[in-house]
C-alpha cells in the first residue's frame, strides 16, 4: 500500500445512507447477536429493504447486549438494546420502513442538547429512571400521549418507552427526538409545560432540563462498535493507520518518543510507568534485534476492556504496536493473548493477515524504510504471565516463571534483546496520540495522569459496561451517574479496583478522583481497569479470601515469600471465615503481608497482599465480627451468602 | 499428576509421529514454538496425549521432562482426555459475586460429578475457569467454547439438554 492509496480511503466515505450494525463481540454473541444478524438479513431479503447490514464490535454497553445501531437517511443514528431475533425484523419494518422507533428497546442519546434550534420534534422518549417503587414508564407514556392529543399533536408526535437514557434515579425522564433535549424529574403537571413550551413555542423548560451530557470521552474505544473489526477497509476509512502514517513520514523515532512524553501517556496495564520512558530505555541500548510485545494477557478476573478492544478494533492496536516498533527500532512484534479469548485471537490474527496483504506489514511499510512483522502467541492460563519477565519466558516457549529485575526487559528481554512490552489499551492510545496529536490527548485528565481510562464496571452494578472517562473523574460518578448505581437499589459497600493486585475502596472514599496516585493512596491500584461494585451484603472477608485463593493458585512457586506467605495467609483467612479466628491472627496477617510485599520476586507476590491489606484497613470490623462471633456468626454469614447466590442466579 | 492418559493411548505410534511432524513443520523455524505446538495438539485432541508428547520430544530433540514442565505449569493444558461436552463455569470476580458458586453446585448435582471431573461415560466434563471476559453478563459459562451469559439456575437443565442433543449424547 502506498501513501496515496492510504489517503484515498480517508477522502472517500463509502458508506451507504442506510445501514444497520449489530455488535458481535463475545458478549454480543453470547446474548444472541448472531441470531439477530441472521434474522435481520432474512427479513431484508424477504422484504427487499435497501439497507446495508453489517456486524461490528462492541460499543461497550454490555447490559444492553446484543445492540443494534440503525442509520436511516433523515434521522439521527439510533441504538437499540436487548434486541432478540423476534424484535430484529421490527427494526426493519418500523424504523427503516416507517421511521418509527421501537418501544422498550430504543436507547436515548447520552449527548443531551440544550436548545431546539427551531427543529421540528417528531417523538418523545420516556422512561422511569428509578428502580424502587414500580416502573411507571407505561403510565407516563399514556399521560404524555393523552396530553399530546389535547394539544393536537396526536399523530405527529409519538411517545416511546426507552430502554435506557443514561440517567438514573432522576424520576421520570423525557427526551425530545431528534433534538436530544432531555428533561428529568418530570411530574404530571410538567408534561403540559413541556408540550406547550417546547413543542408549541420552541422554548426550553429550563428548570427540568438535563443540560450535562455524558462525561465519557472515547479515545481508546473510538472505533469500538463503529467499525467492522473484520474489515481493514472500514478501519482505514475511520482513521486507521493515520497515526502510523504521520509517525513514519513526518517524525523521527525520537520525535515519536517526544510526542509520547508530551502526551503524558502512562502504561494502562496498571503500574502507570511513563510510556515514553519505557520506549526511550528500550531505544537507547545498541542491539541488532529489538522486540515489541503487546500484552493482551488480561488475567484480572472481572475485567474485559482488552478483550473488547481487540475484538472490536484490532487494527488500532496493531497500529500502536507498529508505532512502538518504529520508535524503539524494533522489526518484530508479538501479541501475547490469552487462549481463553478465542475470538480476540482470531480477529487479531486476521488483522495481521489483512495488514500483511495490504502491505502495511512486511518490508518497506508505506514506501518508507520501516520493516515490521507481527505474530500472535497464545497464553495458556497463567495469571503470572501478565508480569513482564514471565510473559517473555512464556513467549520463549518456557514455563512462565518471572526472573529478578534488573536487568529490565528494556535492556535484556525477549531472547536477551531489548524489548518493550505495552498493554493493549496503551497501544490503542498510542495510535490515537500519533493521529490526533499529544495535546488532543493531554487535554483530558489530570496533570499527573493525562488522558482517558477505560474501566470495566461489573459486579453488583445496575448496568455493567465499559466506561471510558477522563482521568480525575470521581469513582462515585462512574458507578452512579454512568452505570446507574447498585443492582436492585442496595447500598454500596465498596468498589474493588485492580483485581487480585488491587484493593477495596470503601464507600466513604468513592469521591476520590481516579488517578494512579489517588488510588494508590487509598490502598488500591489503578490496575488494568476492572471496577467491581460490591453491595452491603458482600462479606469483605470472603472477598479477600477469593482474591487470595486466586493468587495462591496462580503463584508460580519460584520464590518463598509468595509461595509460602500466600498459602499461610489463606489458611488464616479461611480459619477466620469459619469462625475459629483469634485476635492475634490479624496482626499475623499484617506481618505476612508486609513480608510478602517487600520480599517477593515479582509483581504478583508483591501485590497479592493488597486485597487483604485494604480490607483490613477499611473493614477490620468485619474480620472482628467473625472472630468475636465465632461459629454461630460464621454460619449465619455463610447461610446468607448461599441464599444470596440462589437469588442472584 | 494422574496418568489417566494411559487409558486412552494413541495406539499407533506411527500415526502420532506423522501428526507431530505436521505441527512441528509448521512452527519449525519459529523461536519458542513449544507452547504454540502444544496449543495445536490440544485443539486437535482436547488434551495432550502422552504418546504425542513423547514423539514431540523426539522431533524437537528435547527431553520429555522439558515438555511436561511446560504442560504442567499452564492451567490451560490438560493431560487427561476431556468429555465429549465440556462445561466451563466462569469463576471471575464478577461471576463469583453474582452466584457462580450456586450455578456450579447445581451443575455438580445434575451431572453427579465434582468440579474438575468427567462423567463416567465421558459425556460431560465440568471445570471452573478464571474469567472468560464476559463479566458484563455475569454469571456466565461456556459449553464447548460457546459462551452463555446471564445464566440462571433454572436454565441449567435446558443448557445441558441442548448440549447433549448437539453432541448426540444420551
Amino acid at each position: 500500500m502506498t501513501l496515496e492509496e492510504l489517503d484515498s480511503y480517508q477522502r472517500t466515505n463509502g458508506k451507504s445512507k442506510n445501514w444497520i450494525r449489530v455488535g458481535l463481540d463475545t458478549g454480543g454473541i453470547a446474548a444472541g447477536g448472531k441470531e439477530v444478524l441472521a434474522s435481520l438479513r432474512e427479513e431484508k431479503d424477504d422484504a427487499g429493504y435497501e439497507v446495508d447490514i453489517r456486524s461490528c464490535g462492541s460499543c461497550g454497553l454490555s447490559f444492553a447486549d446484543p445492540t443494534v445501531e440503525v442509520q436511516v437517511e433523515g434521522m439521527p443514528t439510533m441504538l437499540y438494546g436487548a434486541v432478540d431475533a423476534k424484535t430484529a425484523p421490527l427494526i426493519l419494518r418500523e424504523h427503516i420502513g416507517k421511521g418509527h422507533l421501537l418501544d422498550d428497546h430504543v436507547m436515548a442519546t447520552r449527548k443531551r442538547a440544550t436548545s431546539l434550534d427551531g427543529e421540528k420534534q417528531t417523538a418523545v422518549l420516556v422512561m422511569d429512571t428509578c428502580v424502587v417503587g414500580g416502573d411507571k414508564t407505561k403510565f407516563f407514556q399514556a399521560s404524555f400521549e393523552q396530553e399530546l392529543k389535547v394539544h393536537g399533536f396526536g399523530d405527529e408526535i409519538r411517545v416511546y418507552r426507552a430502554f435506557d437514557m443514561g440517567l438514573y434515579d432522576r424520576g421520570l425522564c423525557a427526551q425530545l427526538f431528534p433534538s436530544g433535549v432531555t428533561f428529568s424529574n418530570v411530574l404530571s403537571p410538567d408534561i403540559r409545560r413541556i408540550i406547550k413550551d417546547c413543542l408549541v413555542e420552541g422554548k426550553i423548560v429550563e428548570d427540568l432540563l438535563e443540560s450535562e451530557s455524558d462525561p465519557q470521552a472515547r479515545v481508546v474505544l473510538r472505533n469500538c462498535g463503529k467499525i467492522d473489526p473484520d474489515s481493514l477497509e472500514d478501519s482505514l476509512r475511520n482513521g486507521g493507520y493515520r497515526g502510523l502514517r504521520r509517525a513514519l513520514t513526518e517524525m523521527t523515532p525520537e520525535q515519536v518518543i517526544e510526542e509520547m512524553k508530551a502526551s503524558g501517556l502512562r502504561g494502562r496495564g496498571g503500574a502507570g510507568f511513563p510510556t515514553w520512558l519505557k520506549w526511550k530505555l528500550t531505544r537507547d541500548p545498541e542491539s541488532q534485534r529489538k522486540y515489541v510485545i503487546c500484552n493482551a494477557d488480561e488475567g484480572d478476573p472481572g475485567a474485559f476492556m482488552d478483550r473488547s478492544v481487540l475484538e472490536s478494533d484490532p487494527h488500532s492496536v496493531l497500529e500502536g504496536l507498529m508505532i512502538a516498533a518504529y520508535a524503539i527500532g524494533a522489526s518484530k512484534g508479538y501479541f501475547y493473548i490469552r487462549a481463553e479469548y478465542p475470538l480476540a485471537v482470531e480477529r487479531v490474527r486476521q488483522a495481521i493477515e489483512q495488514a500483511r496483504e495490504a502491505g502495511l506489514l512486511g518490508r518497506k511499510v508505506l514506501g518508507t524504510d520501516f520493516c515490521f512483522e507481527a505474530a500472535v502467541r497464545l497464553g495458556a492460563g497463567a495469571f503470572v504471565c501478565g508480569e513482564e519477565t514471565a510473559l517473555i519466558a512464556s513467549i520463549e516457549g518456557k514455563r512462565g516463571s518471572p526472573s529478578p529485575r534488573p536487568p529490565y526487559p528494556s535492556v535484556k528481554g525477549l531472547w536477551g534483546m531489548p524489548t518493550s512490552i505495552n498493554n493493549v489499551e496503551t497501544l490503542a492510545c498510542v495510535s490515537a496520540i500519533c493521529n490526533r496529536g499529544a495535546e488532543a490527548f493531554a487535554r483530558y485528565g489530570t496533570e499527573d495522569s493525562p488522558g482517558t481510562k477505560v474501566f470495566a464496571v461489573t459486579g453488583k452494578v445496575r448496568h455493567a459496561q465499559l466506561v471510558e472517562i477522563p482521568m480525575g473523574y470521581p469513582i462515585r460518578s462512574v458507578i452512579f451517574d454512568i452505570c446507574g448505581g447498585v443492582l436492585d437499589g442496595e447500598d454500596i459497600k465498596g468498589v474493588q479496583t485492580g483485581g487480585p493486585s488491587g484493593g477495596v475502596i470503601p464507600e466513604k472514599h468513592l469521591d476520590a478522583p481516579i488517578s494512579y496516585e489517588s488510588l494508590r493512596e487509598l490502598g488500591s491500584i489503578m490496575g488494568s481497569g476492572g471496577m467491581l461494585v460490591m453491595d452491603e451484603r458482600d462479606s469483605m472477608v470472603d472477598v479477600a479470601k477469593f482474591y487470595l485463593r486466586f493468587c495462591v493458585d496462580e503463584s508460580c512457586g519460584k520464590c518463598a515469600p509468595c509461595r509460602i506467605g500466600g498459602y499461610q495467609m489463606l489458611q488464616i483467612i479461611e480459619k477466620i471465615y469459619r469462625g475459629r479466628g483469634e485476635e492475634s491472627d490479624l496482626s499475623q496477617l499484617r506481618h505476612i503481608c508486609s513480608a510478602m510485599k517487600s520480599a517477593s520476586l515479582c509483581g504478583l507476590g508483591q501485590t497479592a497482599p493488597n486485597p487483604v491489606l485494604s480490607t483490613l484497613r477499611y473493614f477490620e470490623h468485619e474480620y472482628m465480627a467473625f472472630i468475636e462471633g465465632g461459629h454461630a456468626y460464621a454460619r449465619k454469614i455463610r447461610q446468607q451468602q448461599k441464599e444470596q447466590e440462589k437469588v442472584a442466579s | 499428576m494422574s496418568t489417566a492418559t494411559l487409558n486412552y493411548p494413541i495406539e499407533d505410534a506411527e500415526a502420532a509421529s506423522i501428526e507431530i511432524a505436521k505441527h512441528v513443520d509448521k512452527w519449525r523455524d519459529q523461536e519458542g514454538n513449544l507452547i504454540m505446538i502444544l496449543h495445536e495438539i490440544q485443539d486437535e485432541h482436547g488434551y495432550v496425549p502422552r504418546q504425542i508428547s513423547m514423539e514431540l520430544a523426539n522431533e524437537l530433540d528435547v527431553s520429555l521432562a522439558r515438555i511436561y514442565e511446560v504442560i504442567t505449569f499452564y492451567q490451560y493444558f490438560k493431560l487427561t482426555p476431556p468429555g465429549r461436552c465440556n462445561i466451563a463455569v466462569c469463576n471471575g470476580t464478577a461471576c463469583y459475586l453474582k452466584g457462580a458458586a450456586h450455578i456450579l453446585s447445581q451443575l455438580e448435582s445434575k451431572l453427579d460429578i465434582k468440579e474438575g471431573e468427567t462423567t463416567e461415560d465421558r459425556a460431560f466434563h465440568l471445570e471452573t475457569v478464571r474469567c472468560i471476559g464476559c463479566c458484563g453478563m455475569s454469571p456466565s459459562l461456556s459449553i464447548d467454547g460457546k459462551t452463555y451469559g446471564r445464566v440462571r439456575s433454572s436454565d441449567i437443565s435446558e443448557l445441558l439438554e441442548e448440549a447433549s442433543k448437539e453432541k448426540g449424547l444420551r
